[in-house]
């Protein structure tokens, strides 16, 4: 009797257990589906946007050779090489924004500190394309709109937020105990030397997440680059010219080199995403503790 | 209570080098260097450092009695411009001369723009005043007056904040703070394409507004049918998600499951694709000739192609699910390490009584997760509303009738967007900014304040 009741429990926790896993294994595929369709079809031989089949029927590495060396139309390369460069300078600029804000709120006290927080929160509820517009012609008063001077314009967008999106790396820098402050201003360290030498060392995770987080701003963005760059198309980023691909005229044409660089571009921005969760796993675990 | 008074009392004798005082107090001397900046500076023998703060005002009042300077766009601000761009028969050469023109739009900028200026010297004045007269009483009682390299060395110790805050400041004030004062200021204008209003434009009060909360002006009946759908779509956004995730993380969590990292990672791997990448995918999958009808088509499921984003009820419901698709990966990564933490014991207490594994998951595990997780659902809510990629990307706000001027599933922000970009209604976009931001404080600020865990900070600890 009671070994039947145990082999009962038994077959019914088998079923729930296979269900389980087969309702995981449809929920990959439904997930993974459209990531695995765009690579597939970066391989594509067949032109146009739409095919009547799932799979391509023929597969080549025409796609992304013809998008480096067809620079005739969307200069992809070109594009690339621009994002690469306004993405690290942007990393570097609104990394050391970040972290100066983070230290002075963090680990300083003065008379500006709490209304500046407060400031830098309401900033943050109003919607960002509400100014985008206004921003344009700024720029564009100092001249930043033409020529040469547009990758530095996109730069000093992306790194302008920085003086609100410092909550995180600040939430960071909370948890290292003050003691360890108090220990260098004994010392004699002047509270530069402080934060270059005790504070800096000990925010390597949240450094690296906030360092590689900036980096991917540019890649991701496609909405201000476009605006700041308009017509110049000799300074679009990637995101700009994968965007331009898909419009009516192109698209037909282009689609197949638009899944290819679409997979050129997510691949090293993947890669660095999933380096960053560590980080920020690290970091939240840090803000919670203190 | 009494000690907090003395506390306060201590703390305003503490700053005897305040504004009131210097003032009060400071004499001539003072009250001259109110007049010229750094003259306090000069007089204790900080001659470099009153020389700088000299220099900043002297460049403010150059900025100002230019002729295209700071107080020819203030003057111009009440007006914002009259004249119109003209043209004027030369008789010499025999041509017509185009005259230039006001602009409203670069008057409005650089005088928001001159205003903030005067601000940013204020401060400075304020400082060089109470300064001056702090170095002047030092001098008086003998001690000994900074020199001016000590005063550098202190830009990198004692005032080292004003050294690290200074350039993002700047930046925040010239990329942010400018142009969001700006755009506030155009709400209360008649800047748009309608009426040819682009170049020239004037002040007219709240009627923008009026028109926009008016539901019997075409534009209001817009703005209303939009604030519903966003409030609707953020709401099932957050809270699908949030729910379906925390199951489907329970669900890898379980005991039983193997393969947890296998699950996780397929899930979690879709979030680390740019999202206007898998989304212009998406769409390009869902339109009518789209692999997805192709497919139900093909295999007869379907006679016709779905109207993923031809009908309006069947757009709704599509951005939805696929915003699922955006979401769920990252409730499970915010939700494992939570999951983990939650006291065995409280499952234990559940099953002695009894409790089979639906009630557990209402009555231990969701209150534990609203409990933890209300300031993540309140960033989700918030950011569902101005969720701008996955509107944008998928639908662009389809369908739309031609004499709408948003479509049926768009945003309070991508509306926003359409209106300024797209269709030059500036003077619309930003009501709609000022609106969603109130939208947005409303709804976190009452979210917040009645979440438990504003109210009992200390409530499961």
């Amino acid at each position: 009797m009671k070994k039947k009741r145990i082999s009962a429990a038994k077959t019914k926790r088998i079923c729930v257990n296979s269900f389980v896993h087969v309702f995981l294994a449809v929920m990959c595929v439904v997930w993974l589906l459209p990531l695995v369709w765009i690579i597939l079809h970066s391989f594509r031989a067949e032109p146009g946007q739409f095919v009547r089949t799932l799979l391509p029927k023929t597969y080549t590495l025409e796609n992304y050779k013809r998008l480096f060396t067809e620079t005739g139309i969307i200069n992809f390369p070109r594009m690339f090489l621009n994002t690469l460069f306004v993405a690290t300078c942007t990393c570097l600029l609104s990394t050391f924004f970040v972290l100066s804000v983070s230290y002075c709120t963090s680990r300083l006290r003065f008379k500006f500190r709490k209304p500046y927080m407060n400031i830098a929160m309401i900033l943050n509820l109003f919607p960002g394309f509400m100014s985008m517009i206004a921003v344009y012609f700024i720029l564009k008063a100092f001249g930043l709109t033409e020529g040469a001077m547009i990758p530095f314009a996109m730069i000093l967008c992306f790194s302008a937020g920085a003086g609100t999106g410092f909550y995180i790396v600040k939430g960071y820098m909370d948890t290292i105990p003050k003691a360890l402050d108090e220990a260098a201003y004994l010392d004699g360290a002047t509270r530069w030397q402080t934060f270059t030498k005790i504070t800096l060392p000990m925010c390597k995770p949240i450094i690296v997440y906030q360092l590689i987080t900036s980096f991917m701003g540019p890649w991701l963005d496609f909405v201000m680059a476009k605006l700041i760059a308009g017509a110049n198309a000799k300074y679009f980023t990637a995101s700009i010219g994968l965007w331009n691909m898909m419009e009516k005229e192109y698209v037909y044409d282009w689609f197949t080199r638009f899944a290819a660089g679409a997979v050129l571009v997510s691949i090293p921005i993947s890669i660095l995403f999933l380096y960053t969760q560590k980080f920020y796993q690290e970091a939240m675990s840090g803000s919670v503790k203190g | 209570m009494r000690q907090a008074q003395e506390v306060k009392l201590s703390s305003i004798e503490k700053n005897p080098y305040s504004l009131r005082c210097a003032l009060a107090k400071g004499g001539w001397r003072a009250w001259l260097s109110c007049l010229i900046m750094g003259l306090g500076n000069v007089f204790a023998g900080q001659i470099l450092k009153g020389l700088l703060f000299f220099m900043v005002e002297a460049a403010l009042v150059t900025f100002l009695f230019l002729p295209q300077g700071g107080f020819h766009w203030l003057s111009m601000l009440p007006s914002l411009g009259w004249l119109e761009q003209g043209k004027v028969f030369d008789e010499a050469q025999g041509v017509y001369i185009y005259t230039q023109g006001h602009q409203s739009q670069l008057i409005l900028l650089y005088g928001v723009a001159t205003v903030v200026a005067i601000a940013f010297v204020l401060l400075i004045w304020y400082y060089s005043v109470t300064n001056g007269y702090k170095v002047l009483c030092l001098k008086k009682a003998g001690k000994k007056v900074p020199t001016f390299r000590e005063d550098m060395a202190s830009l990198l110790d004692k005032n080292v904040h004003i050294t690290l805050m200074s350039p993002p400041l700047i930046c925040l004030c010239i990329f942010t703070v400018v142009p969001l004062i700006y755009m506030m200021c155009m709400a209360f204008t008649n800047y748009s394409k309608i009426g040819d209003h682009l170049i020239l434009f004037d002040w007219v009060g709240l009627d923008n507004f009026k028109a926009m909360l008016n539901a019997g002006s075409s534009i209001g009946r817009e703005f209303w049918g939009v604030l519903g759908w966003t409030v609707i779509w953020a709401f099932f956004a957050t809270f699908l998600n949030f729910f379906i995730g925390t199951i489907v993380a329970m669900i890898i969590n379980r005991r039983d499951t193997r393969l947890k990292g296998l699950w996780r990672g397929c899930l979690c791997v879709t979030i680390a694709v740019p999202q206007f990448v898998s989304l212009l995918v998406m769409r390009s999958m869902l339109q009518p000739q789209g692999i997805i009808n192709q497919m139900l088509m093909e295999w007869g499921w379907i006679n016709e192609a779905l109207p993923f984003f031809t009908n309006t009820a069947w757009a709704r419901v599509t951005v939805i699910i696929i915003n699922l698709w955006v979401g769920i990966p990252y409730t499970i990564m915010q939700v494992t390490g939570i999951l983990k933490n939650i006291p065995s014991e409280q499952y234990e207490a559940a099953r002695i009584d009894g409790a089979n594994p639906i009630q557990e998951f209402m009555n231990v595990t969701l209150p534990y997760m609203i409990f933890v997780m209300t300031p993540y659902i309140i960033t989700q809510f918030t950011g569902n509303i101005n969720n701008f990629n996955v509107i944008y990307l998928l639908s662009g706000g389809a369908p739309q009738s031609i004499e709408n001027t948003a479509g049926s599933t768009d945003l309070l922000v991508t509306w926003l967007y359409k209106l300024s970009v797209d269709q030059q209604k500036y003077n619309l976009a930003a009501v709609i900014g000022i609106l969603t931001f109130i939208v947005l404080s409303i709804v976190s600020l009452v979210t917040y304040r009645s979440s438990k865990s504003y109210k009992e900070e200390e409530g499961f600890r």
